[in-house]
């Protein structure tokens, strides 16, 4: 990038918010995500709006790109630099700046970090329920990008059912104020609703407002163990059945187990095929009807032990064990490569036999876990990113995987997002018309195609706008 | 500046490519990384560094100020390994990375270095050298020189560091420890455990009440003490401080001098020597002559709260006593070394009269870590201040903590902050408590 874009950078933030040395541009390199990797040109901490608006309005003045990011845990790449690429991080931006709690609402930074903030709230006896896997670390402004779950998705939803209203900057460096306390609002387009999972393509989140509800006063956690894969995935679809609603019904396989269990030592069971985590909240009387309901259903399933937690702090243990998952598979080969596949929920039991026979008819080693309440699996492949071979058949498997998964009506992903790691596979889901609106969506607020590039899918410069029929309209493009 | 610009062969100090490629940069240690957490910068923080490690032992990435900077700004208190569930060996790139940075000349001046490894290796090493240091110190303080220095502001003239350091050095004790404990020592009734005492450096010199508190202790646990006279400094403040030669070589030391008694535990009461005695199996694992004798060495050793909870012997407590309000630091490289988190806690709710409260962010590094908080007093000030505040929330008299490294700093911070504690090894609190002590 020209020197003297980069002086105009540093002369915006000031000389404090700007990095480029080579350490830095390498520590900006990488997010979450495994394999991918690319370096930016400069690393950029804006103070307040008006910098952010600078910088976006300078990127199209000179043809640079501009990504933004937050903990930089996501796992789809959505954060890891373009070519000619500034990153613009938002970790500073980590104030609460209100929690109302006549309204049950919080307006904050982006950069705050959820778990704080859910503590935070908690205090006063409210609860914002989205939980990623990341939460000690991740942001609610990267959240509210990718529209992130977690553990309590099935009862509670994911982060797009708790945004009541967004600020952000455009491309074209105007502010941009949509959705407000009101719990309905029917004025116009729900402009909030497709900014929450845009993945910063369409804007730079500079506040958030956030939904809470109450907090609820009890729950059980349960771990139910079972000597055969298919009988948890039968006893989760027998719950679901049976209408009862658990806040997290989680699912582990054998391999993920003993990884977990390396790294954690809480006493899970090593032999077993497969575990649920499964938590039930509310009101006392309710939790515990809940509670009994769901060990018959699970011995009637052949479960060959149950065991409830037996204070906070133990639930507490195996939910922190259950989001280490994805990180302890790592003890098994360097790279864990963890993909989100998701389908209906009475389609679960199929999906886990198809990763299953993925793993064998590629001969990858694969480690399923997952959400399984709200038919959100993560089969993660341990391979090994220095072996091109090795990668080559992960990368198969996943195709194969993504397929079954659309034939049975699921989705490549359910929390993480399409980023640079399944953009390939998206037009497969969302279909040309659904991703031709999307890219069109994308060119009317990002004209210049600045706004962190190349991320859910590519656009060609070639095949889009107005096509030229006019002589002088043709001459541009002979020169 | 001296500096070598081919350093490559140095490179090969560094962890094998497998054991770097493990970090899978998912970035949950972020939040528990005190440097990261004042810099909000990635370099500052465990995922930055390992990147930047890697990089540089594939020749990717040139050694720099800025990287040589960033592993000494670390404190290598490890709370990232204990995030990590990957298992990534965080403490070992970082302290190789210090060796090479060291010996390439980066992140510190000749002089510095020359210092550095004086002050470890002819002072803290050697037992006659940190005598005699601490003879001198306990002139200084006991001659009312120290106060007169202290009335007249005099190091100020010299610098406002050393003036400040001045004030963290620990008050001696009377007398050294090793001269008062017995080679053999044994309990009154019979002999119920065979063990054997590590007395540490600065236990030994600075915290010798400690050390002969620990004696009573482990004496009314029923325990035989054997306390080699020949045993050396476990070589844990070289080995973390870009050292490793010399470090391997007081190993050696130690375990052929245990090697020769017959014991099952060997008991420490200082959490850094213990984490690093622990480590003697790793550090010989390609070591044909030592490999098995470290290993056995290594797992013998015990922290003296650690011991006490696994065997719990039976202790004749007095429960009399008024209750005292009590709350717990843990020392790094006893809960995020050796993962001892549980039993230390265990131990103290279960005396008589204490009532406990649990410190917020106690597994936080107070900033001593080590010889840090001398080399770089201005960071590790940082985090003491964070830590005393959240001391002084627990409204406790008394806080326990399991490293002299940690005692010190905290009754630094006790005058410094003004907070109104009292800083304890809790093998202290429970020698107090003892029944035949209050006769």
């Amino acid at each position: 990038m020209d020197k003297v874009i980069l002086d105009k950078l540093k002369s915006i933030v000031g000389t404090q918010n700007f990095l480029d040395s080579k350490e830095d541009k390498l520590v900006y390199s990488y997010d979450g995500t495994p394999v991918f990797r690319h370096l930016p040109e400069a690393v950029l901490f804006p103070e307040n709006s008006d910098q952010i608006s600078e910088i976006l309005r300078l990127a199209n003045q000179n043809q640079f790109n501009v990504v933004p990011r937050g903990a930089g845990t996501g796992l789809s790449g959505g954060s890891i630099p373009v070519d000619n690429s500034v990153v613009i991080v938002m970790t500073k931006w980590n104030r609460i700046l209100e929690i109302d709690s006549s309204n049950l609402t919080a307006w904050v930074e982006p950069g705050v970090v959820t778990g704080i903030f859910q503590k935070e709230v908690e205090k006063i006896g409210l609860f914002y329920p989205p939980d990623p896997g990341s939460l000690t670390v991740c942001t609610l402004g990267g959240n509210v990008a990718t529209n992130a779950g977690g553990l309590r998705g099935l009862k509670y939803g994911v982060t797009k059912n708790y945004i009541l209203g967004v600020e952000m900057i455009l491309p074209n460096g105007e502010l941009l104020k949509s959705g407000g306390k009101n719990m309905k609002d029917a004025a116009g387009y729900n402009l909030k609703d497709f900014i929450i999972g845009s993945e910063g393509t369409l804007g730079i989140i500079t506040k958030v407002l956030v939904k809470l509800i109450p907090k609820p006063s009890n729950s059980i956690t349960l771990l139910i163990i079972f000597n055969k894969l298919v009988d948890a995935g039968k006893t989760v679809s027998d719950i679901i059945a049976s209408h009862i609603v658990p806040s997290m019904m989680e699912f582990l396989d054998n391999t993920t187990i003993n990884c977990v269990e390396d790294y954690a030592h809480i006493g899970l069971p090593r032999k077993s095929e497969a575990i649920l985590l499964v938590e039930v909240d509310g009101r006392s009387s309710e939790v515990q009807e809940d509670a009994e309901i769901i060990r018959k259903i699970a011995i009637k399933n052949n479960a060959v032990a149950l065991k409830g937690a037996s204070d906070e702090a133990e639930a507490n243990n195996l939910k922190t064990a259950r989001r280490s998952a994805f990180s302890a598979l790592a003890r098994k080969m360097p790279t864990t490569i963890l993909e989100d596949a998701t389908v209906p929920r009475s389609e679960l039991p199929v999906m886990i036999e198809k990763v299953t026979k993925a793993a064998k008819m590629f001969d990858v080693m694969i480690g399923n876990f997952g959400h399984a309440g709200d038919g959100n699996l993560h089969p993660t492949c341990l391979t090994d990113e220095r072996d091109s071979k090795a990668l080559d058949k992960a990368h198969k498997a996943f195709e194969y995987i993504f397929n079954e998964a659309i034939k049975l009506g699921g989705t490549i992903t359910g929390e993480h997002g399409t980023g640079l790691s399944k953009k390939q596979f998206l037009e497969s889901v969302a279909g040309p018309a659904g991703v031709d609106m999307m890219k069109k969506i994308k060119c009317a607020i990002d004209p210049n195609n600045i706004l962190n590039p190349e991320k859910i899918f590519s656009i060609s410069p070639k095949c889009e706008g107005i096509l030229p029929l006019k002589r002088e309209q043709i001459k541009n493009f002979n020169a | 500046m001296h500096r070598q610009n081919d350093y490559k062969d140095l490179l090969k100090v560094l962890p094998h490519d497998d054991i770097l490629q493990q970090c899978i940069h998912c970035g949950l240690c972020l939040a528990t990384c005190p440097t990261y957490d004042i810099t909000k910068i990635e370099r500052s923080s465990p995922r930055g560094r390992i990147a930047m490690v890697k990089s540089v032992a594939r020749s990717e990435m040139e050694l720099s100020e800025r990287f040589a900077e960033e592993m000494n700004f670390c404190l290598d208190c490890l709370a990232c390994e204990t995030a990590c569930p990957a298992g990534v060996q965080y403490g070992r790139m970082v302290e190789t990375a210090r060796v090479v940075v060291d010996e390439a000349g980066f992140g510190t001046t000749k002089l510095n270095r020359g210092i550095k490894r004086f002050l470890v290796r002819k002072i803290v090493a050697s037992r006659s050298g940190l005598k005699s240091v601490s003879r001198l110190l306990r002139f200084y303080q006991k001659s009312g020189l120290q106060k007169f220095v202290r009335a007249t502001g005099l190091l100020k003239i010299f610098s406002k560091k050393l003036n400040e350091i001045e004030a963290l050095s620990p008050s001696i004790s009377d007398k050294f420890s090793d001269k008062e404990i017995k080679e053999v020592e044994l309990p009154v009734g019979g002999v119920k455990y065979k063990t054997a005492f590590h007395f540490g450096c600065l236990m030994n010199t600075m915290f010798a009440d400690i050390n002969m508190d620990t004696i009573d202790v482990l004496k009314e646990c029923g325990c035989k003490i054997v306390t080699p006279k020949d045993q050396v400094c476990c070589g844990s403040l070289m080995g973390h401080n870009g050292d490793l030669e010399f470090a391997l070589k007081l190993a050696r030391k130690n375990i052929d001098v245990f090697e020769k008694i017959d014991y099952d535990y060997l008991i420490s009461n200082s959490a850094g020597c213990g984490a690093f005695m622990k480590d003697y199996a790793y550090l010989f694992e390609d070591d044909r002559k030592y490999a098995e004798k470290a290993k056995k060495f290594a797992s013998k050793v015990k922290d003296i709260t650690e011991f006490i909870s696994e065997q719990k012997p039976e202790l004749n407590l007095n429960s009399e006593l008024n209750p005292q309000s009590v709350t717990y630091h843990d020392a790094c490289h006893l809960v995020h070394a050796q993962k001892v988190f549980s039993q230390p806690r265990e131990v103290i709710k279960s005396l008589p009269g204490v009532e406990y409260t649990e410190l917020e962010e106690a597994t936080w590094c107070c900033g001593s870590a080590g010889i840090y908080n001398v080399v770089r007093y201005e960071d590790s000030l940082v985090q003491l201040k964070r830590k005393m505040n959240n001391i002084k929330n627990t409204n406790a008299k008394v806080v326990l903590t399991g490293n002299p490294g940690c005692m010190g700093q905290i009754k630094h911070g006790t005058k410094k902050f003004n907070v109104d504690v009292e800083v304890m090894h809790p093998v202290t609190l429970i020698k107090k408590l003892l029944k035949k002590n209050q006769t």
